[in-house]
């Protein structure tokens, strides 16, 4: 996610909003009638400030990193990310406002339908770990990009290895 | 409109004024066939030079013989010149002679303003007529008027349905971030652009009337369902649920899909209504539920489930309730796709290491492996049954391949410097 590495440019793509912090969804469409013509703006993702907190992107901070690698055809968490998923765990417990896209992805092999599927099954490992660890549920939503979107386009194990992945997005990176 | 009586009339009129009024943009870059195998007992058979204006009676020749030569089926017998049409009594002892045991001859030739196009098929050992048919087109559509024939003599010499008359979809990486879907003509020609994105299109399949495509698009930066209509562009979304929504596939009837959801957890299986109102749940397997294809009597879904340990396929009723396991060789087999007649199974399987297109009888449960590829994708039936499109991969490039289900006939469809992908044969058009 090249993204990941311009946090100027994900201060651009987030707009401010205070009225509805815990609301479930993006606040509901206001009627702006009888307003002098006045639109109300909505953004959706309920972020409250105007950029991500400084420890989502520190480098130092274990918070700035967002990508979960699994093994071939497999989708358990391996330990040594477990310390990575309980942090974003616990920012996603202090910040309630704060939502995130999971968003799973595979090698090249195989069948891209099943790929599609076995990138959601890593997606949804991830989620339920964070849930489980006190994120609530409506804020993770796991999606997968299957084999369609890979990091590394090279036919090899290093490659492949690099596109068998989770990676955790906040509001205003996807 | 037609001099002559002629059995074929009343296909013509419908099916080429749908083609004619296809609003869809102009593709560039068009496959390129390489024929890598052929039947063993191959048809010989003359198409004589069609009479009439020159161009249009050489592209309609052009068409009839480079299809009729890539189904693998005929051997074209020179006619060295001979100048006949449908009118012309043949000469059946120099017919014989040079060897064809079938004769084709025709003429095209301008009626109000379009091109009417007319052929008699003959039978040289038995010296007679096999019939005769005519199609109308506008000039520029004059190509499906050769499909046409092509199809007609198809037909007669071989019993079974033509295909070449039929349309294929399938899917153009240009770059990191430009996918176009394609529409184009059963021999690659005339392809034209129905969508064009920035995001990963995948998993295309044909409405039963081949008016609309279902697909996946990723331009929600995830995986969404459309049904797209191919005259209008009108798109729709029809599922955009929660997670993932994917692997659409039409029942015989039109009316609904079978796609793969993550809404309640895992990847279900699903029935939805083809404007995405109705959505029922079919699979409650937690594991992996997708790439659902329904026989061709809608009353059973096959599709692939790894709840077994390792990715196989199995079957299930269009309601749900009973499960069974339909593939046990080997530790990966994807993909399934019916035939039009519901006796056979296309599927992809691992074989030493490479994905491989196989079928199998679904009476005798036989498994016979098609090829010998490393990375093939995505098989789709051609509408009578006889060859299997697939995607694969040559020099690190994708290319599309037509197998014929006895494995002997293989064509190569590629795009030059193109990577082509997620191909699927379309239905007759009626």
């Amino acid at each position: 996610m090249k993204r990941l590495a311009i946090p100027a440019l994900l201060a651009l793509l987030i707009v401010g909003c205070s009225s509805t912090p815990d609301a479930d969804q993006a606040a509901a469409p206001v009627d702006s009638r009888g307003n002098d013509g006045k639109v109300a703006t909505v953004t959706a993702g309920n972020m409250d400030s105007r950029k991500l907190p400084p420890e989502l992107t520190d480098p130092k901070n274990i918070l700035s990193k967002r990508s979960i690698y699994f093994d071939y055809d497999k989708f358990d968490i391996k330990p040594e990310y477990r310390d990575l998923v309980a942090a974003h765990a616990k920012f996603l417990t202090g910040h309630r406002q704060f939502k995130m896209l999971i968003q799973g992805n595979t090698d090249e092999r195989g069948s891209r339908e099943y790929n599609l599927a076995l990138g959601q099954k890593r997606a949804d490992a991830i989620k339920k770990q964070l849930v489980l660890l006190g994120a609530r549920e409506d804020q993770v939503e796991s999606v997968s990009l299957g084999e369609e979107k890979p990091k590394n386009p090279g036919q090899n194990d290093a490659a492949w290895a690099e596109n068998r992945r989770g990676d955790m997005l906040y509001s205003g990176e996807f | 409109m037609f001099r002559t009586p002629l059995s074929l009339r009343g296909l013509s009129l419908i099916a080429c004024s749908v083609l004619a009024s296809l609003a869809l943009s102009s593709a560039h870059a068009e496959l390129t066939i390489e024929i890598t195998g052929a039947g063993a007992n191959r048809i010989p058979v003359a198409i004589a030079d069609f009479g009439g204006d020159l161009g249009s009676a050489r592209a309609i020749t052009t068409v009839v013989r480079s299809d009729l030569e890539r189904s693998g089926l005929f051997q074209l017998i020179d006619p060295a010149g001979a100048a006949l049409t449908e009118n012309t009594a043949p000469a059946f002892a120099d017919w014989k002679n040079r060897g064809a045991d079938a004769l084709a001859a025709g003429s095209v030739s301008p009626v109000n303003g379009r091109q009417e196009a007319r052929v008699r098929l003959y039978d040289i050992n038995r010296q007679t007529s096999l019939g005769g048919a005519a199609f109308t087109t506008s000039t520029a559509m004059l190509r499906a008027a050769g499909h046409r024939i092509a199809d007609f003599i198809y037909e007669k010499l071989t019993g079974e349905s033509g295909v070449f008359a039929t349309r294929i979809a399938y899917v153009v990486k240009n770059g990191p971030a430009r996918y176009e879907l394609h529409i184009a003509d059963a021999d690659g020609q005339n392809a034209q652009a129905a969508l064009i994105s920035r995001e990963p299109i995948i998993s295309a399949s044909w409405s039963p009337d081949g008016s609309r495509l279902a697909y996946v698009s990723f331009e929600n930066k995830k995986p969404v369902i459309y049904v797209h209509s191919l005259a209008s562009g009108k798109r729709t979304v029809i599922a955009n649920f929660k997670g993932s929504n994917s692997a659409p596939a039409w029942s015989p009837d039109g009316q609904k899909l079978a796609v793969t959801l993550s809404k309640d957890g895992g990847s279900q299986i699903f029935t939805i209504n083809a404007d995405g109102s109705g959505v029922q749940r079919l699979t409650t397997n937690s594991g992996i539920n997708t790439e659902p294809f329904f026989a061709p009597d809608g009353q059973s879904l096959y599709f692939t489930s790894d709840r077994g340990g390792s990715p196989q396929i199995y079957r299930t009723g269009v309601n749900g309730g009973d499960v069974q396991r339909v593939t046990f060789e080997g530790s990966y087999n994807v993909s399934p796709r019916i035939s039009p007649d519901g006796k056979t199974m296309a599927f992809i399987s691992r074989r030493d290491g490479g994905f491989r297109l196989a079928v199998m009888d679904l009476a005798s449960r036989q498994v016979q492996v098609l090829t010998d590829s490393h990375k093939d994708e995505s098989p789709s039936f051609a509408p009578n049954g006889r060859m299997i499109l697939i995607a694969t991969e040559l020099g690190g490039r994708g290319v599309l391949s037509a197998v014929s289900v006895d494995g002997r006939i293989k064509q190569r469809l590629s795009i030059p410097a193109g990577d082509v992908r997620e191909p699927a044969w379309g239905p007759y058009l009626r």
